[in-house]
């Protein structure tokens, strides 16, 4: 696969700007580093009121583009996404990126997120892609052990 | 630098220059990770694999006695190329190993309040430098959680030079050991570290020196190092992973207890004791690295061939020249000085605004091979201000062909990214 297949304008975009980019005060931050280049980031997902509904991302950080651009896309798309969607939704986007290349994020349910496809034929970079999603999931779980 | 001819000849010698990358020739710009290796090595071990596999230093059989012999005269071969005498060598899995085997034995030995050197005490002092390798750190985080002693670190300069007084200013009548390397694996500035150990043994210290970018890329003496331990591996020289050295004074070692014990290092048993052989053996239980230690003496003995003096002043070269056209290119800052340091061929840099990540992917698609990362430093970075680095090494095949298509593919980098546009 060629380096554009990698790097979609998309994600270069994203790794400019960065949506969710910010943390405010509170809430149930996970805090994820990437052993290999000491990259990290700090990510919270934040709940309605009721914990049934994704009302934002939230996340700092500093990593390569993939990394950054990954954080940015998930917290673009998964705004106003019933929490019981994603989980499935990060298992779909794991096993793709674990795939080798063999599987194609769908555009229709995974929006821009689809863009980085192509991170799966690159073995090295996948933990760089999966970051915020590990992050995503563990502040997630903090949320619930705190509820409980 | 070598001529060309002796380049190709050289180069000819390793069977991995010619892959292809992405469609484009490797240029391996990694040898500080890990080094190509020699035709001739790897024949050599296989060769003595397929014909000549026995067990060493025991049965009396003919095959046995020659696999003897051959891992006998390995180690001479090797403690030889590094100014030392086979007896004080101990062969280990890598230089990992090696250090740890010392940190180890400084455990055993405070625990059991013995009176040797190597017994620490809560309030002891342990000196790293600001540079070391995570191998040459964790390792006395380790010693310091068990013993309570405390780590003190020798300051680089912005520049990253870290020079003798940094060290002395650190060392206190409470210093039992003084960890160092003898090149930096980020900056590739050689420190003066016989210096620093001769200043640190005299001060009662065990000085343990990292030599793992010293052994392979410039002469060294481990006898009159200054250190009483040199750790090095097998693998950044040219020969096969899983095996590496230590080096010890005759002292250090006798007096330095046991981490690893079994058959192979004894002489008497009974059942409630037994008697130990002298170094290397008492280091060395279990069946030994036989085919890695035939492997790697023939990589040093190419190496010898070459000339490791004439394999340092042309990777030397090769490093300033790119030095210097690194810096040359918008956005790009490069980690260390250039100026009143000695260097082996080794450079690392940042670009602005490109994380080193997305720069070896660049490079790569461009058949470059290079190391990004922390390069396990990551205390060094934070101290220069950056998270991580690309890291550029040289080895005795490169080339300044190869300088011209790294440098055009760094100089490629921001304006692929988008930046500086």
């Amino acid at each position: 696969m060629n380096l554009e297949g990698l790097y979609q304008q998309i994600i270069l975009d994203h790794n400019k700007k960065k949506a969710g980019y910010g943390l405010t005060p509170g809430g149930e931050v996970s805090h994820q580093y990437n052993p290999t280049c000491g990259d990290e980031i700090q990510l919270k997902v934040v709940l309605s009121d009721d914990g049934a509904t994704i009302t934002g991302v939230e996340w700092e950080g500093t990593g390569c583009s993939i990394s950054q651009a990954s954080a940015s896309l998930m917290a673009q798309e998964v705004r106003g996404m019933p929490l019981a969607e994603f989980e499935s939704f990060v298992g779909g986007f794991r096993d793709a990126m674990r795939s080798r290349g063999e599987i194609t994020l769908d555009e229709e349910e995974f929006g821009d997120i689809a863009a980085l496809s192509g991170v799966s034929k690159f073995v090295a970079r996948v933990k760089c892609a999966m970051l915020a999603w590990v992050a995503a999931e563990d502040s997630i779980a903090r949320a619930r052990n705190s509820l409980n | 630098m070598f001529s060309a001819e002796e380049s190709a000849r050289i180069r000819a010698e390793f069977p991995e220059l010619d892959v292809q990358i992405n469609g484009a020739p490797l240029v391996y710009l990694d040898t500080a990770a890990t080094a190509l290796r020699p035709r001739r090595a790897v024949d050599i071990e296989s060769a003595f694999a397929l014909t000549k596999t026995a067990a060493v230093y025991r049965g009396a059989h003919t095959l046995a006695a020659e696999a003897t012999e051959a891992y006998d005269d390995a180690r001479a071969a090797i403690a030889a190329f590094v100014g030392a005498s086979p007896n004080n060598l101990v062969f280990t899995s890598n230089a990992t190993e090696s250090i740890n085997l010392v940190s180890l034995a400084i455990q055993r030995a405070s625990a059991a309040r013995d009176a040797s050197r190597f017994a620490l005490t809560a309030g002891d002092e342990i000196v790293v430098t600001e540079l070391e390798h995570h191998a040459n750190l964790i390792p006395w985080q380790e010693v310091a959680h068990a013993t309570g002693a405390v780590i003190r670190v020798a300051p680089v300069t912005d520049g990253g030079v870290l020079t003798v007084d940094a060290v002395r200013s650190v060392m206190t009548d409470r210093t039992r050991v003084v960890a160092l390397s003898a090149v930096s694996n980020v900056l590739g500035i050689v420190i003066p570290f016989r210096e620093i150990g001769l200043i640190a043994r005299d001060a009662g210290a065990l000085v343990v020196l990292d030599a793992c970018q010293a052994a392979p890329h410039m002469k060294l003496d481990v006898a009159n190092s200054g250190a009483d331990f040199v750790a090095f591996s097998a693998h950044k020289m040219y020969g096969p992973t899983g095996i590496g050295a230590l080096w010890g004074t005759t002292n250090a070692l006798e007096e330095m207890p046991v981490v690893l014990s079994g058959g192979s290092m004894i002489t008497r048993v009974d059942f409630d004791s037994a008697d130990y052989l002298p170094a290397p053996a008492k280091f060395e239980p279990g069946t030994p690295r036989l085919t890695q230690a035939i492997g790697w003496a023939e990589s040093v003995r190419f190496l010898d061939a070459i000339g490791v003096d004439r394999a340092t002043a042309h990777e030397s070269a090769l490093g300033s020249i790119i030095y210097g056209r690194l810096a040359e290119i918008d956005g790009v800052t490069i980690l260390g000085t250039n100026t009143g340091v000695e260097r082996i061929g080794l450079v690392s840099f940042a670009i602005d605004g490109v994380h080193p990540h997305d720069v070896g992917q660049f490079l790569d698609s461009r058949g470059v091979a290079v190391r990004v990362g922390h390069h396990c430093a990551q205390p060094l970075h934070k101290r220069l201000g950056v998270e991580s680095s690309t890291r550029i090494s040289f080895g005795v095949y490169s080339t300044e062909s190869e300088i011209d298509i790294a440098v055009a593919a760094v100089a490629g980098v921001r304006s692929f990214f988008g930046e500086g546009q």
